[in-house]
């Protein structure tokens, strides 16, 4: 009997103690402090710059690491990052790079031209496994080396001409070669960190760990509890470090993005990655500065097999597209946080416009319909939508299947699978119609237009059109000037929407809530934040009418 | 008693082992690899990943060596998590879910006894429908609504408790504990009022009442050791159920704990990770079972009769 009373007077008394009244909220501390309490999204896979993907792995790699060169936070146009100037060739295919003297790691050594030479070897080496290795691909005969086609690295065109002299050289000129020393697949990494922990290949040793880690960009980490938050803090090595305003980032991983809105409101973060739907007409209705959207450079669309009847035959996807009123779908059932597209490349990509060859049509739809063999829907053999589970694709594919239903009296099933079972299918070509959205890795229209080249990885609709891949593959990286370049991609892009392979339903957009206290965090297409750019101002608070 | 264990103890190997291969194969049966991902994975970046992994080698070759690996007790890498090993993330994880599970039953037993004895005192009167009432509303709210209920009350509207995080800020331990409880305090609190109503009919209790001893004292003197058998015999599977289902608590409330694992494993087909968790809960619910078990049995005079009887 003793027992019970013990028990219930302890466990009276833990639940007692635990309970406190609530402190100082995060934003409070972190202004005062200099903190910058953000919402992640997600616990990271890891950081190491070369094994890792993903978007909130991302955002950490970039607060630890630099490049050699970063992105204009305004306008994404390339500028000193590790190198402090660089030097192209007139044909576009040699750039030399001049590492700044002061770049430093975070174990205060110098960063020089050889580590880079050893951190490609790396990213490109076939026993890395790193799935971003196309992302050097550029580089003369780097592709062969990764493929295991040569074996000595000597041959790929990455040299160290002298400690801070670093030449490389391409296979083409490739106008966006300095968007992808932005990206962390072209990181360095610290040679002597990672040979103490393991073989330059290894994918798993522990050198990410704090206390481990040694990086070059303006923050350090200071902790890493899993699935609980990583704090960084200021580097004291880092050369720009005057113009870091902020002392340290602590990174949450908000998965569920209702309570990563309900900790915003409750002040314990100071930007969340999401916005959940439904809470997005309170925010505009209130007109609340704190919620921020802006387009994003990411298309989504439907994937069609162009080998399985009926969706074989052009006339029968045109009108499908035709049939869709995208206006609707993104003012309804996306509550206007979506732009409506009608080309696979989102507009004013660096300042590419895609063409426009339709718009909502349900008179030329039926008319196409008819021709195709099936007037007003008669004798149609079924059609079926694939998606991956998630509410919002199941809205979408709902209203695509209503507007099919009522403009051209055709009937569609859609169906729901698990990600990895609708990834499988995907790549397997298992489908006839699938959901899926593509969101580019640099700012140009190539990065949408050579998913489409025939065989691609990433094609997955059958379409194989010779002239289109001339087009990607030769001719518009061998284009003197920008206008013709981007008159090549006007013609190829052009091509596939007449063809059709996929049917394009809009463009996306990013959206964040933005504590007031924060300035630094720009929109812009890519949804790229330099933290180093970021400062707080503890005097602006939270519109209390938000709540 | 000690054979009763052994016995029990020496029953739990087929059941785990019978786990452990049905798991391996299953998760290896289903559609899509760790590997697949939105952006195609190039044929040789796929087949290095697959030799780190050991992937590359024949199913059962790969079902010996995890078999091996787990004898020394080391549960592999993730596939998810590179440079984390299975181990150090369940070793992460256990000690808050533990934690939170703990709180959580503490929370349901406090709350649940107290509600279920006294109901029992005085069946079928008000007295008994308020809290049962109460209670098999408790059963029936889902924790993906309480919690978030809970969180709009106390953490937005009142501002009394922080909303999320676990051992951050003050307090932000108690609505998690709270929502995950709940449920189980209301099972608790009529598993205790029948426990309680059956004993209270008893000869003895009558003997007691007529002795002349104030009602506090029958109850908790001479019911609660009895009337609770029922009780005891549901903690068992319940800190298991804790355990392995507090995810929803755990994204609720951004909780670090082992139930966000457990779940997206397996959405993420991190084969080693699947196995690990699943492994792992299933020894700690065998193993939640038999000292429930066990604790029964030694407050229940009747069975701790047939134990002597056997032994």
């Amino acid at each position: 009997m003793r027992f019970f009373q013990t028990f219930l007077t302890v466990s009276s008394l833990v639940v007692l103690l635990t309970a406190c009244s609530s402190g100082e909220s995060n934003v409070v501390s972190g202004n005062r402090e200099g903190l910058l309490h953000y919402g992640n999204g997600a616990e990271p896979q890891g950081l190491d710059p070369h094994v890792v993907t993903g978007v909130p792995e991302n955002h950490l790699i970039r607060a630890l690491f630099e490049g050699l060169a970063v992105k204009n936070p305004k306008t994404l146009e390339p500028e000193p990052g590790v190198a402090e100037r660089w030097d192209i060739s007139d044909d576009g295919t040699v750039y030399t790079f001049y590492i700044n003297p002061n770049a430093k790691w975070s174990n205060g050594e110098s960063i020089t031209a050889s580590d880079y030479v050893w951190s490609w070897n790396r990213a490109l080496h076939p026993d890395t496994g790193s799935l971003y290795a196309y992302m050097l691909y550029p580089i003369a005969n780097s592709e062969a080396y990764s493929k295991r086609e040569i074996t000595d690295f000597n041959e790929v065109g990455v040299k160290a001409l002298d400690d801070l002299t670093l030449e490389v050289t391409l296979n083409a000129p490739t106008p966006y070669f300095l968007q992808l020393m932005d990206h962390y697949s072209s990181f360095a990494v610290h040679p002597e960190t990672l040979m103490k922990h393991g073989k330059m290949t290894d994918r798993f040793t522990p050198w990410t760990r704090v206390g481990n880690i040694v990086s070059n960009g303006a923050f350090t980490l200071e902790e890493w509890s899993l699935n609980r938050r990583i704090v960084m803090k200021k580097s004291e090595h880092y050369w720009d470090r005057d113009n870091v305003a902020l002392n340290g980032v602590v990174f949450y991983p908000t998965e569920n993005v209702v309570s990563e809105e309900r900790m915003f409101r409750a002040e314990q973060l100071h930007y969340t990655q999401v916005v959940p739907l439904d809470k997005i007409p309170g925010y505009r209705e209130s007109a609340d500065p704190s919620y921020v959207q802006a387009p994003y450079l990411g298309t989504y669309y439907y994937l069609v097999n162009t080998d399985r009847p009926p969706v074989d035959n052009v006339l029968v996807r045109r009108a499908l597209s035709l049939a869709l009123d995208r206006d609707q779908l993104t003012r309804t059932v996306l509550q206007d946080t979506a732009i409506p597209a009608f080309s696979i490349t989102p507009p004013d990509t660096l300042g590419y416009n895609p063409p426009k060859l339709f718009d909502h049509d349900p008179e030329k739809a039926r008319q196409l319909l008819a021709e195709a063999g099936y007037p007003n829907g008669e004798g149609w053999p079924g059609l079926e939508i694939i998606y991956n589970t998630q509410e919002a694709h199941r809205k979408i594919a709902v209203a695509v299947q209503q507007m099919w239903k009522s403009e051209l009296n055709i009937d569609v099933t859609i169906a729901n699978q698990e990600w990895k079972v609708y990834l499988d299918s995907v790549s397997q070509r298992n489908f006839q119609v699938a959901r899926r959205g593509w969101i580019g890795d640099y700012v140009d229209a190539n990065n949408f237009l050579d998913l489409f080249i025939t065989e691609g990885g990433n094609n997955n609709t059958g379409y194989a059109n010779e002239v289109y891949d001339d087009i990607i593959l030769n001719r518009a990286p061998k284009a003197k000037t920008r206008e013709e370049r981007y008159g090549l991609f006007y013609e190829a892009e052009t091509m596939l929407m007449q063809e059709m392979p996929i049917i394009p339903i809009y463009t996306y957009t990013s959206k964040h809530l933005i504590h007031p206290s924060v300035e630094g965090i720009y929109p812009n297409l890519m949804d790229s934040l330099n933290l180093k750019y970021v400062r707080l101002h503890p005097e602006r608070r939270l519109n209390e009418e938000a709540d | 008693m000690l054979r009763f264990i052994f016995w029990r103890l020496i029953q739990a190997i087929p059941v785990i082992f019978v786990v452990i291969t049905a798991t391996f194969f299953l998760v290896r049966s289903a559609p899509g690899g760790p590997f697949d991902s939105e952006k195609a994975v190039l044929p040789e970046v796929k087949r290095a990943l697959e030799a780190q992994y050991k992937l590359d080698l024949p199913l059962h070759e790969q079902y010996f060596a995890y078999l091996s690996d787990l004898s020394n007790g080391d549960l592999g890498p993730s596939f998810k998590y590179p440079g984390r090993s299975v181990n150090e993330i369940l070793g992460s994880g256990l000690p808050v879910t533990a934690e939170l599970g703990l709180y959580a039953l503490s929370f349901a037993l406090l709350v649940g006894v107290f509600a279920g004895v006294f109901a029992a005192l005085k069946p079928n009167t008000r007295q008994d429908y308020i809290p049962m009432g109460l209670a098999m509303i408790g059963i029936c709210m889902p924790s993906f609504l309480l919690g978030p209920l809970l969180v709009l009350i106390f953490g937005i509207y009142l501002d009394w408790l922080p909303i999320a995080g676990w051992g951050d800020l003050p307090g932000d331990k108690i609505l998690p504990s709270i929502t995950l409880g709940s449920a189980y305090a209301a099972y608790i609190a009529r598993l205790s009022r029948a426990g309680m109503l059956e004993i209270l009919s008893q000869d003895y209790i009558r003997t007691a009442r007529a002795k002349g001893l104030p009602e506090w004292r029958v109850v908790t003197q001479h019911s609660l050791r009895g009337g609770l058998i029922p009780v005891i015999a549901f903690l068992g599977p319940a800190f298991a159920g804790l355990l392995a289902g507090s995810f929803v608590v755990e994204t609720i409330f951004q909780i670090p704990g082992l139930g966000r694992f457990y779940v997206q494993a397996a959405f993420n087909r991190d084969y080693t990770m699947i196995l690990g968790t699943t492994v792992f809960l299933s020894t700690l619910i065998v193993f939640f079972n038999l000292i429930s078990d066990v604790i029964a049995a030694w407050l229940n005079p009747r069975l701790r009769a047939q134990f002597k009887g056997a032994a």
